[in-house]
């Protein structure tokens, strides 16, 4: 069985629930810890940065404050969606400055059992690997944690 | 006892900067009751309070200096110089004693007693020159006892100097503490909050504003409106508490004037104009160190000695100025002074030396242009380095902190009458006026402080279109590279479209807008698609993560709840090469916009492959030719001809051979036996110009524009055209040299223009050339252990010039007795005669290309003696 080749990971306790804001971003589930996130966003307008790296989608007003919106797409290399699709973000806080995630769709609030936690499976591809922090089986599909002070590291040599 | 002590240290630092202010006035005004019964009531209190708090330090020296003042009060001692001296000496202890109390919250250990015996001595009135206290007459002793118990206590203990402009006491300067009504105090963190607050407001309320327009008359109106003024007089108010009177920065000059006129042994007057005028508390803070810094140097460099005065028949006594007042949302600030004017001669010597510009440059020079060198970094013209100023960090320094906050600084001197120097900045830094434009189909904002005008302009050069005088300028293009002749100058353009990679703008009308900047002393165009309104905006930094991104200053929201980036003309000048502010990277960039010469030269236009007009210095180019299309001949692979008995190469200008044409425009450049021919479509004309090569240009084979004959004009760079012939020719059949036996010869030259020019010129005539850009340089080759045949060398050169080049390699090391030859623009006889004197073996003017390889030729024939 796979999941006995992999290792478990014992940090927490096998109980203890964490709460995520679950995502998708080319049909993958995704998972940000619910703690982090200061606000979910609809279709926004974002204003373009003309020479910034292409992961960065632009610019966006939140009720006065200006939030830089981060494609996770580009970020994550997969490829673009079909012209015209709604998407949405999740915002997050670092440093004192907002961060806009751009994803495909933001679903639910969901509390998981560390006893469902994994380990990334050494396979993972390395546009993964060094932005997810760890998977979770669900019942029917895999949750990836996303590690968002990773995603906004753009600065350091990604 | 913490809260005590924090208000104590407040107060004492208000009393003891109006008490700097106070005394330089009773100095000049010995005998005025007023200045001095304040002067005594502060220094009272300073002592009382520290009694009261426990610091027996303060309070033996508060003490010390209360009891000569008291005698003074009493009419008992003359308030001379020597005494305020003392005074002031005990005011600068005190203000130790309580800095070091604000940073450890006791007082610091130290010894005061000399202070305090030289405090006593002056108080008993002896030992001082104070000997015969006769001069005041006895009116002022009986006034000073009227008034002084007269004077409620209340109005004089607390003076709040930043209250705002109350009516002015009888005392006739500005600046003079006056008490305020009602004050409180209130932490600067909460105003920065309140701030942030109203421009989130200001921003939500342009927001609504922007849905309001597109409703009619709904029952918001009316609401609506009156919240906008609400907003507008809120903001006002906000505002207002940032704001202090420009006398905050400047409560320190009078006594910086004081003690530089006792040090420098000159009578400085100091006036002060429009000390009420306010300005945001942030940029206060900021201005206040360049301003010490001009006022120190007026003092210093400005103004002369009181004989020199007296002999250019001026008053002994030097006066500054220091004015400011409110200009068009500017603050302006100028400071001048009456005296001796920038010494011209001197500056340009430093340019000399520093090697900032050559001769030629200079005399192209207007005496204002000349003037702004003293912003370079680096640059003082003071030979001796006082304690007062002259160490170099200077007006370069003051220039940087001023353009921090968005100011610019320029100057007026006039020989013999004094410099002005003027400042404008702006109000505030939190809300600016920027022009809103689009480019590109998105919109930017520019700051309208570096804006200087707009110009509407053709966006192409359609044929008949061309001439002048039509409605509107036309962009010129010179390679895809825009520019715009804008009263009669060479304005460089750059497409924001370009320049941000933002893909074509949908405008379908053939004008554009050139929105025009200055930056530093440069200015520069921006193309943009149009141009809306100015709006107020409230700047906000940009993300950590697009800091790198420098050609944005900031970014905010426009009245539509739309983000927008803000332009950072100093960035763009940057990113297009454009030397910002001329400082000293520009020149040692390859930027060929600092070579300039005001020699004419005679110029060979002509055209190849565009319409675009070329030229070639004539001196370069060896014969005209034209040759019958059949005598080209194709060997392998380049196209030839028999020229006088051998075989030229010739190189198309435009990269390929018109078949088509029955005679071929060739230019025949020639080096030593060899020749190549540069194929041309036509030779336009023969001029004789100004060679000023404006804009530099990337492209292989030019060096750059200049306007000749009153046309933008590209200038070929006939060393790559050499090297493009030579060296398929070279390394081809006809090798005249064995490449193992080929002569090495070390080029010293710090322009950019002549090593390239020279480079392939000797590498054209058969040497291996290696290019120095310094002296410096040169001798870390040595040190390496690089040897050469010769060196030819620069004379101008910044640092090390080429004289002390010389020397310093004729003093010995392995070059010691090589062949060195000076290449200079400067020829005169005692030139040449100081060229000889440093070790140099010729000396050669730069523009003679046959000349220098003569002399190569003959020096490394005859080997020198060392």
């Amino acid at each position: 069985m796979t999941t006995d080749l992999m290792e478990r990971n014992d940090i927490a306790d096998d109980d203890e629930e964490r709460v995520f804001v679950t995502l998708t971003v080319a049909d993958q589930l995704c998972g940000v810890p619910v703690l982090g996130v200061r606000d979910i966003l609809g279709e926004h307008k974002i204003t373009r940065i003309p020479l910034a790296p292409s992961e960065i989608a632009g610019s966006l007003n939140l009720r006065g404050r200006i939030v830089t919106a981060i494609d996770l797409r580009r970020r994550l290399h997969l490829p673009e969606p079909a012209p015209g699709t709604a998407r949405m973000s999740v915002v997050a806080e670092q440093a004192g400055e907002l961060y806009a995630l751009l994803v495909d769709q933001v679903s639910e609030v969901m509390s998981l059992k560390a006893s469902a936690f994994e380990r990334n499976p050494p396979t993972l591809p390395p546009e993964w690997a060094q932005f997810s922090s760890g998977i979770y089986r669900l019942d029917n599909r895999l949750l990836v944690v996303l590690d968002v002070g990773k995603l906004l590291a753009l600065n350091e040599a990604t | 006892m913490d809260d005590l002590i924090a208000d104590f240290l407040t107060e004492t630092n208000e009393s003891l900067a109006d008490l700097d202010v106070a005394l330089v006035k009773l100095e000049q005004a010995p005998d005025d009751g007023a200045t001095l019964s304040l002067i005594f009531r502060l220094v009272h209190t300073i002592k009382g309070t520290c009694g009261f708090l426990g610091l027996p330090r303060l309070e033996r020296v508060a003490h010390a200096a209360e009891s000569v003042l008291g005698k003074v009060r009493d009419g008992a001692l003359v308030a001379t110089p020597d005494t305020v001296t003392v005074v002031l000496a005990a005011l600068d202890r005190v203000k130790a004693i309580v800095s070091g109390l604000a940073s450890t919250g006791s007082e610091p250990a130290g010894d005061d007693s000399e202070l305090i015996t030289a405090l006593d001595m002056a108080a008993a009135g002896q030992a001082q020159s104070v000997a015969q206290p006769s001069v005041p007459d006895p009116e002022p002793e009986a006034e000073e006892d009227e008034v002084l118990p007269e004077l409620p206590a209340a109005a004089v203990v607390e003076p709040k100097p930043a209250s705002v402009a109350p009516p002015k006491q009888a005392v006739p300067e500005a600046g003079e503490p006056v008490p305020a009504n009602q004050t409180i105090r209130v932490t600067v963190d909460v105003l920065e909050d309140l701030m942030t607050l109203v421009s989130e407001l200001v921003l939500t309320r342009n927001q609504l504003l922007q849905l309001a327009r597109t409703q009619e008359n709904t029952g918001f109106t009316v609401p609506l409106q009156r919240l906008s003024h609400i907003t507008s007089d809120l903001q006002e108010g906000v505002m207002k508490t940032r704001m202090q009177p420009i006398g905050n920065a400047w409560n320190k000059l009078p006594r910086l004037v004081r003690d530089l006129s006792r040090e420098m042994d000159k009578k400085i007057e100091l006036t002060m104009l429009g000390a009420d005028t306010e300005l945001d508390r942030q940029v206060l803070e900021l201005i206040k160190d360049p301003l010490t810094h001009m006022v120190r140097n007026s003092g210093d460099h400005g103004l002369e000695s009181p004989a020199e005065r007296r002999a250019a028949g001026k008053p002994e006594a030097g006066h500054i100025t220091l004015n400011a007042f409110h200009e068009g949302g500017h603050i302006i600030i100028e400071i001048t002074d009456d005296g001796r004017g920038l010494p011209l001669d001197k500056i340009r010597a430093k340019v000399l030396a520093t090697g900032l510009a050559s001769e030629a440059e200079l005399t192209g020079m207007s005496d204002a242009q000349l003037q702004r060198f003293i912003f370079r970094p680096g640059f003082s013209t003071a030979t001796v380095v006082t304690a007062v100023s002259g160490r170099g960090v200077g007006m370069d320094v003051v220039k940087t902190n001023i353009e921090k906050i968005g100011g610019t600084i320029d100057l007026k001197s006039v020989a013999g009458a004094g410099t002005t120097f003027t400042i404008k900045i702006p109000l505030t830094l939190a809300i600016v006026s920027a022009l809103i434009v689009e480019a590109g189909t998105e919109r930017f904002a520019i700051p309208q402080i570096s804006v200087v005008e707009l110009v509407r302009a053709q966006k192409e050069a359609g044929r008949g279109h061309n001439e002048r005088g039509g409605a509107e300028p036309v962009i010129e293009r010179i390679n895809d590279t825009p520019v715009l002749r804008l009263r009669d100058r060479l304005l460089p353009l750059v497409n924001l479209n370009d320049l941000l990679a933002l893909g074509e703008g949908q405008s379908d009308d053939s004008g554009a807008y050139i929105v025009v900047v200055q930056v530093g002393a440069n200015s520069l165009g921006i193309i943009v698609d149009r141009v809306f309104d100015t709006e107020e905006i409230v700047v906000k930094p940009v993300a950590p993560i697009l800091r790198h991104v420098t050609m944005f200053s900031g970014n905010t929201i426009l009245g539509d709840g739309s983000v927008i980036m803000i332009l950072d003309p100093n960035g763009i000048a940057r990113g297009t090469g454009i030397g910002a502010g001329g400082d000293a990277k520009a020149i040692s960039s390859s930027a060929m916009d600092q070579f300039r010469s005001s020699e004419r030269t005679a110029m060979l236009l002509f055209r190849a492959g565009s319409e675009q007009r070329l030229a070639v210095p004539l001196g370069l180019v060896a014969r005209l030719e034209d040759i019958p299309r059949e005598k080209i001949e194709i060997s392998c692979g380049a196209p030839v001809t028999q020229y006088r008995g051998k075989l030229m190469p010739l190189v198309a200008f435009s990269g390929n051979l018109d078949e088509a044409k029955p005679r071929q425009s060739v230019l025949v450049f020639n080096d030593g036996d060899r020749s190549m021919g540069l194929m041309v479509d036509e030779i336009v004309d023969v001029v004789e110009d100004r060679l000023q090569i404006e804009l530099s240009n990337a492209q292989a084979g030019l060096l750059g524009t200049a306007v000749i004959g009153g046309h933008a004009t590209d200038v070929i760079d006939t060393g790559y055209w050499l090297t493009q012939a030579w060296q398929d020719w070279f390394h081809g059949t006809h090798q005249t040299d064995d490449p193992g036996t080929r002569r090495s010869i070390l080029v010293v030259e710090d322009s950019d223009f002549f090593r390239q020019l020279v480079t392939p010129i000797l590498g054209a005539a058969g040497y291996r050339v290696t290019a120095a850009p310094s002296a410096a340089e040169a001798l870390r080759l040595r040190e390496a252990g690089a040897m050469f045949d010769a060196i030819v060398s620069d004379i101008v050169m910044p640092d090390m010039d080429g004289l002390d080049f010389a020397r310093t390699v004729r003093a010995g090391g392995s070059w010691a007795s090589l062949p060195m030859i000076a290449l200079s623009s400067r020829n005169e006889p005692n030139d040449v005669e100081a060229g000889r004197d440093a070790g140099f073996t010729d000396y050669v003017a730069k523009s003679q290309r046959e000349a220098l390889i003569a002399s190569l030729k003959q020096c490394l024939a005859e080997p020198v003696a060392g």
